[in-house]
């Protein structure tokens, strides 16, 4: 970890999007930028990798296909194969398409809740969590960057920012 | 300016040719008379049991029952050519008509992204006029007694049925052919309205143009949303007289739509690689993808609901319609499913093979070919029962029809730009980026 970072402090997103382009092609490595809303390119502009969080959703999905399969066939036609209303309760195939509604829930039910929690573990949020937040103003209406930096380039980086549209720079020791 | 190449000529002439003679081989190879099909029966039987003197006898004493099981045999045996030529002119007419409405959709929903396929699709709306004649003369055919794909035309066979004497009022041809002629002339007078002011707009833009085809896609679709229930009915449903159901129309929307995407992606990608269409980029085919997975993901429900409902109630009078089904086609029934849901659906799930042209091609081929599959199963059970088989007839009736298809939509697209020059989101669509 760098000793220290710079805090720029940016009005617009246009604007933001073209400093971390700029900072990006003289290699300077961007830590973290805190915006009040999600800007359309900006993952792509800092070279962020993609989700996989859809990947792990598929599974999740077939994780509650298989539970609710061997729930209803163990209840249904394994523990207790009653004759309810001349349904043929001889093999989990014969009476498949009165499962199917209850399969297709579980695994929508899956899929969309285990995703959600895995987000909220890979984001580190969860209720009473203490707030990350460098400057109050970026909930609002201002776009903050931060830059590690050391003593050798902290000036040039301050000069690339200045020139990019930052309207507030601010040098902070790394706590 | 796009043109129609030769080879791409030659090749659908040659479908049509083979096709054709395909077909007529079908129609020859079809048995004239009842005693041809007793023949044929004899020669099976003896093929079957050889010289058992035991089974002689017992053939002998169902001689009576022999007579009406060769005349059953003989109906299907003729409706034979006539179904394998009724489900393509169906199938691939329909999909015309789904790309049509399509675009109206397009239209009416003010789409950002589309506008630079709207020729594409309305290369293949072309197919509507010849696509309905085709499928009008087949049912001014059946009225004539020709065939016996629909068994409510046939006097005989109502003089005797209760059930279908309760259903004369709607069922009967003169009404039928009307309606034939209305829903067909509405969805071909609005395609040209539609595309003559899309060719109108390339000469300049114009508000009272856009308005106009804004306005007249809105009533197409209400228009058609009626017309189609109806002809689901008419063209499909009433093959099985004395059965019905209440999502059927829906049903075939969804197979009619989901074939249509599927087509507009297959011919957007041939051109695309031809080296037309230069502002579609994969953002646009990537659109069409999802379509064609939520369509098909749509079809599925509505294959699920109305099976799921008709087999758990289990009433005799509607579910002898799928007793049938799995009786006599259980590999195509249960494999529709397979092709129409279960593999587009994996196939198409990931972001990333959305984008890819072989992989949308491959989808969009296991698809057509699953949907066609799908009209053969609605079809088929209702004219020729067990007797079904996809051979040369099936095969050449569809080679016929697609080359007919073929020709009529790539001559039909080198009639204009390929891009529409004016369009009130033609600059959106040519920046789409998804």
């Amino acid at each position: 970890m760098a000793s220290k970072f710079l805090h720029a402090i940016f009005t617009d997103d246009d604007i933001l999007l073209k400093a971390v382009k700029a900072l990006r092609e003289k290699k300077y490595s961007i830590n973290e930028v805190f915006c009040p809303f999600p800007v359309h390119g900006l993952d792509k502009a800092m070279g962020l990798p993609g989700t996989r969080l859809a990947i792990t959703s598929f599974l999740y999905g077939l994780v509650g296909l298989a539970v609710s399969t061997w729930m209803m066939n163990f209840i249904m036609i394994e523990d207790w194969p009653q004759n309810i209303g001349g349904k043929p309760s001889f093999s989990y195939l014969q009476n498949m398409p009165a499962f199917v509604p209850i399969m297709f829930e579980m695994t929508v039910f899956f899929a969309a809740h285990l995703m959600v929690i895995t987000f909220y573990l890979r984001s580190k949020l969860w209720p009473f969590k203490k707030a990350e937040n460098p400057d109050v103003r970026t909930t609002d209406d201002k776009f903050l960057m931060e830059v590690s930096v050391n003593e050798n380039n902290v000036q040039a980086i301050a000069e690339v920012l200045h020139e990019n549209g930052a309207s507030e720079i601010k040098l902070i020791d790394n706590k | 300016m796009y043109t129609m190449s030769s080879k791409l000529k030659l090749f659908s002439l040659a479908l049509i040719i083979v096709g054709a003679i395909g077909l007529i081989y079908g129609f020859i190879d079809a048995p004239s008379s009842v005693e041809d099909v007793k023949e044929m029966l004899h020669a099976e039987d003896a093929a079957h049991l050889g010289d058992s003197v035991a089974m002689e006898s017992s053939v002998v004493g169902e001689a009576a029952h022999g007579d009406e099981h060769a005349e059953h045999l003989f109906h299907q045996l003729q409706n034979k050519p006539w179904a394998a030529i009724y489900v393509p002119a169906l199938f691939i007419f329909l999909i015309s008509l789904g790309v049509f409405v399509f675009y109206a959709l397009q239209n009416a929903a003010q789409a950002g992204w589309s506008p630079v396929l709207f020729r594409v699709m309305e290369g293949i709306a072309s197919y509507l006029v010849p696509g309905g004649i085709i499928v009008y003369v087949l049912l001014v055919l059946s009225t004539l007694h020709l065939n016996h794909l629909f068994i409510w035309m046939d006097p005989e066979v109502v003089a005797n049925d209760a059930v279908i004497q309760n259903k004369i009022a709607y069922l009967n041809t003169p009404f039928f052919l009307i309606r034939a002629a209305i829903y067909m002339s509405g969805w071909i007078i609005f395609s040209k309205l539609i595309i003559k002011n899309s060719r109108k707009l390339d000469e300049g833009f114009s508000l009272t143009l856009h308005k106009r085809n804004f306005k007249l896609s809105a009533m197409f679709l209400v228009f058609f949303i009626v017309t189609e229930s109806m002809m689901s009915w008419d063209w499909i449903m009433s093959i099985d007289t004395h059965w019905f159901s209440t999502l059927f129309g829906w049903f075939v929307l969804a197979s009619i739509l989901v074939s249509a995407v599927t087509t507009i992606a297959l011919v957007t990608i041939y051109l695309k690689g031809k080296g037309y269409l230069e502002h579609v980029n994969n953002s646009h085919i990537h659109d069409l993808a999802k379509f064609m997975m939520g369509f098909s993901i749509f079809w599925a429900y509505l294959w699920f609901s109305q099976f799921l409902l008709i087999w758990y109630s289990n009433i005799p009078e509607e579910v002898t319609y799928y007793a049938q089904r799995l009786e006599d086609y259980p590999v195509l029934f249960f494999g529709t499913l397979i092709l129409n849901w279960f593999l587009p659906m994996l196939i198409l799930i990931n972001s990333d093979f959305k984008r890819v042209n072989w992989i949308v091609i491959f989808a969009g081929i296991i698809i057509l070919v699953g949907n066609y599959i799908n009209f053969f199963v609605l079809i088929m059970p209702g004219t020729v029962g067990e007797s079904w088989f996809i051979g040369i007839t099936e095969i050449c009736s569809v080679l016929l029809i697609s080359g007919i298809f073929i020709y009529t939509v790539f001559s039909a697209l080198a009639k204009a730009p390929l891009t529409v020059k004016h369009s009130a989101f033609l600059k959106e669509s040519k920046h789409f980026h998804y």
